[in-house]
């Protein structure tokens, strides 16, 4: 089933949502949001583009491997923890810096946390999806 | 509230009974989800209702102010979701090949694995 | 250095992401993976002598002190089995070097495994419920894929089965703890433990400890909730058998431990401790009976699982301090020769093509050594001395002498003689009777054809764990000693709590 409506529609949209889902993971500071979200509404954003233009096309725009993103995603994880491993505090205990720029404020290793939890859930929705949609056509 | 979220609770639980008692796979992994989604209803009944605003500290004060909702059950329930998305997605995947490789979803036409010492596979 | 306590966990998933992103080196799968295991098994070790010498360590995570962040906990219960977990992982290893085949290796069978660990030592370590949830659903997950990997009509089956009752079970323990929660307000075992005999409301406290009995009987595969057990141990490959053998049912027992001696020790819980002792009864008498009958050895030695698992909760629900430490001795040596004898069915259907015993005989002529290998794990798991069981049994039954319990004691006596039955009877078909088709029998081309360092890798195992039986049994003392420190620290909770919320960090 092929829309030119949405299959041009979704072009746009998925630079929105994408955008959106960096919004959502940047907020999940200090209020609802986060990388769980995020991850989320990024792998909608995938999702509606594969349902508009097959999947062939949403893993060419995807350009990696979903599992790669899961991969990545862990490692981002993992190494969130390391300063607190360095610094000699109890494992994970979070690390802050503040940059004084304006919009941007404090950054510390719970972003680096979120931000690989945002590609976990990216990776592991995205490839849930990609391989249904490959058995279906099987 | 507590009275009416205690009914939906009780009727999920006997919903997704009857189901995974069901002989075919998909009322089963229905049964499951129900089951899935009363547990997690249960935690927030149980957790106590409140009216209140969720546990973040308002710019510009110290502590949370009253009334606060207690985050703890929905922290559990978000991650007891996530699993239970996980784990469903799976199961829902192994059922689709179970039924496409036995060509059957008749829970009691799958005895192979019990059968009887005297029988050949 | 607290920090060894999260080491059994992050070195496992350290491991796996490592694989997924090099996942077309399959040759680089496998040495990450008995390097990961043999890394992992030492700092389990170091771990082990660190509690010994120190006392319970805890660490809380990000700092937030207990009870309101997540702790994680090593007694001496939790490490000796985390050691009992990462050798088991070790020897596992190496028998999938000499048995996966490259199609599974390709869809992530090595870090699969390294999951599992992580799951399986994820739930040793942890000191909070909610937690231990996760933990659970980590090493359910990847127990499911693992039983699926390869995708034959019958390990389908075996999955539906097994899947559908763990999740039912994770859904109850789920509502167990939630119940929990409303009812105690924290979920911090150490906290739990100091909290719920000062509780004032306590009418749902009964309730709670029924269904965590309930989602801990699922998973150990307890007398009437087996059923997923034998319906799908015997669909993997042997090496996946062996590990879920020597294991998962293990976590069971673990958990039925802890919240049994160390949370739910009030009165409103009291007759958990009896009606785990009657249905410990039944778990010992079904499974060997179930065993009994069986030809396909693999089923046999899955039924002897659950009767097995018995013992473990007729010691635990004793609880005075010499069952405890009974019932955690049981459990390391069954854990080594459970394991041992999947390993060694493998090998036999390897030689000979079959699983079924009337199939198959005569391989004690050609292979005399083998036959020894496989006596030493079959008399143990028996209970002959001087092997590992006979003491096990030894201290399970002592323990039910003295408080009295003469009926159990005589079940257990009489399920043993069955257990000694069902393991001769694999050595008469098996190893000594001529073979039905003939001298020498159909041998297994494939595995005449194999290259002598993947049969070495098949043995070795079976060699190493063999050798931990016999030091088991002769060199019982040390054992014990480790054992019985474990069961002090389990019956008196103070220590525990002290640890975890005493500030000390």
């Amino acid at each position: 089933m092929y829309s030119i409506i949405l299959s041009t529609a979704s072009r746009y949209l998925l630079l929105l949502l994408l955008i959106f889902s960096v919004f959502l993971l940047l907020r999940g500071h200090n209020e609802p949001g986060g990388g769980f979200v995020g991850g989320l509404v990024a792998a909608a954003a995938y999702a509606l583009y594969f349902i508009a233009n097959g999947i062939e096309a949403a893993k060419t725009v995807l350009r990696f491997d979903p599992l790669r993103i899961i991969a990545a995603g862990l490692i981002t994880a993992i190494a969130s923890t390391l300063p607190s491993l360095v610094a000699g505090e109890r494992f994970m205990t979070a690390f802050w810096i503040d940059t004084g720029i304006p919009f941007i404020g404090k950054v510390g290793t719970p972003l680096l946390f979120d931000l690989g939890i945002y590609f976990l859930v990216l990776g592991i929705t995205l490839s849930i999806i990609f391989s249904l949609a490959e058995e279906d056509r099987s | 509230m507590t009275f009416l979220l205690a009914v939906i609770v009780g009727v999920l639980y006997g919903a997704g009974t009857y189901l995974i008692l069901r002989r075919s796979l998909v009322k089963v992994i229905f049964g499951l989800i129900l089951l899935g989604h009363a547990a997690n209803l249960m935690i927030f009944t149980v957790g106590r209702l409140t009216k209140g605003a969720p546990a973040f500290v308002p710019k510009g004060t110290e502590a949370l102010v009253e009334p606060f909702a207690d985050p703890l059950p929905q922290a559990l329930i978000l991650t007891a979701i996530v699993i239970g998305f996980g784990v469903q997605a799976f199961t829902i995947v192994l059922f689709k090949r179970t039924y496409q490789s036995l060509g059957t979803e008749d829970l009691d036409r799958m005895r192979s694995t019990d059968e009887l010492p005297g029988e050949k596979q | 250095m607290n920090r060894i306590v999260m080491l059994p966990i992050l070195m496992p998933l350290c491991t796996a992401v490592a694989m997924i992103f090099f996942r077309r080196r399959i040759l680089l799968h496998r040495m990450l993976n008995a390097a990961g295991m043999a890394a992992m098994l030492g700092v389990s070790l170091v771990l082990l002598s660190n509690v010994k010498a120190g006392g319970i360590l805890s660490l809380q995570v990000g700092g937030w002190e207990a009870p309101f962040g997540i702790t994680f906990v090593a007694d001496m219960l939790s490490s000796i089995m985390v050691v009992a977990s990462a050798f088991i992982g070790f020897t596992t290893a190496l028998y999938s070097l000499g048995t996966i085949d490259e199609k599974r290796e390709h869809y992530f069978y090595y870090p699969l495994l390294q999951i599992l660990m992580m799951g399986i030592n994820g739930a040793f370590l942890t000191g909070d419920i909610f937690n231990l949830y996760v933990w659970f659903e980590v090493m359910l997950i990847s127990s499911f894929v693992l039983l699926v990997l390869g995708g034959r009509p019958q390990q389908l089956e075996g999955a539906i089965k097994y899947v559908t009752l763990n999740l039912l079970s994770s859904s109850v323990f789920l509502a167990a703890v939630g119940i929990l929660y409303g009812t105690a307000g924290t979920l911090n075992m150490a906290d739990l433990a100091q909290r719920i005999p000062l509780l004032e409301h306590r009418e749902l406290l009964s309730v709670v400890a029924v269904l965590f009995m309930i989602t801990f009987g699922v998973k150990a595969a307890m007398f009437p909730l087996f059923f997923w057990l034998p319906a799908s141990y015997h669909t993997p490959p042997v090496a996946v058998s062996a590990i879920f053998a020597g294991l998962l049912t293990k976590v069971g027992v673990y958990a039925i431990m802890r919240f049994f001696t160390t949370i739910f020790v009030h009165e409103e819980a009291a007759f958990i401790h009896q009606v785990l002792l009657v249905l410990s009864a039944f778990t010992m008498a079904v499974g060997v009976l179930g065993a009994v009958a069986q030809y396909d050895m693999r089923k046999l030695l899955s039924f002897h699982i659950i009767s097995q698992i018995g013992y473990m909760i007729f010691a635990l629900a004793l609880q005075s301090p010499l069952a405890i430490a009974g019932a955690l001795f049981y459990m390391i040596h069954n854990i080594v020769a459970k394991t041992n004898l999947f390993y060694l069915s493998g090998i036999i259907r390897r030689l000979k093509g079959s699983w079924d015993l009337r199939e198959i005989g005569g391989i004690y002529r050609f292979y005399p050594m083998l036959g020894l290998l496989f006596l030493v794990p079959a008399l143990g798991l028996a209970g002959i001395p001087p092997l590992s069981g006979f003491w096990a049994k030894f201290l399970v039954i002592k323990a039910g002498l003295d408080s009295e319990h003469y009926l159990l004691v005589g079940v257990a006596l009489c399920v043993s003689m069955l257990t000694l039955f069902s393991m001769i009877k694999i050595w008469n078909e098996a190893f000594w009777k001529d073979d039905p088709l003939g001298e020498g029998g159909v041998e297994d081309e494939a595995y005449l054809k194999m290259p002598g360092m993947r049969k070495a890798m098949i043995v070795l195992p079976i060699v190493i764990l063999g050798t931990v039986t016999v030091v088991f049994g002769l060199w019982f003392d040390p054992f014990f000693g480790l054992a019985d420190k474990a069961a002090l620290e389990l019956l008196d909770a103070g220590e525990y709590i002290d640890a975890v919320l005493g500030g000390k960090s």
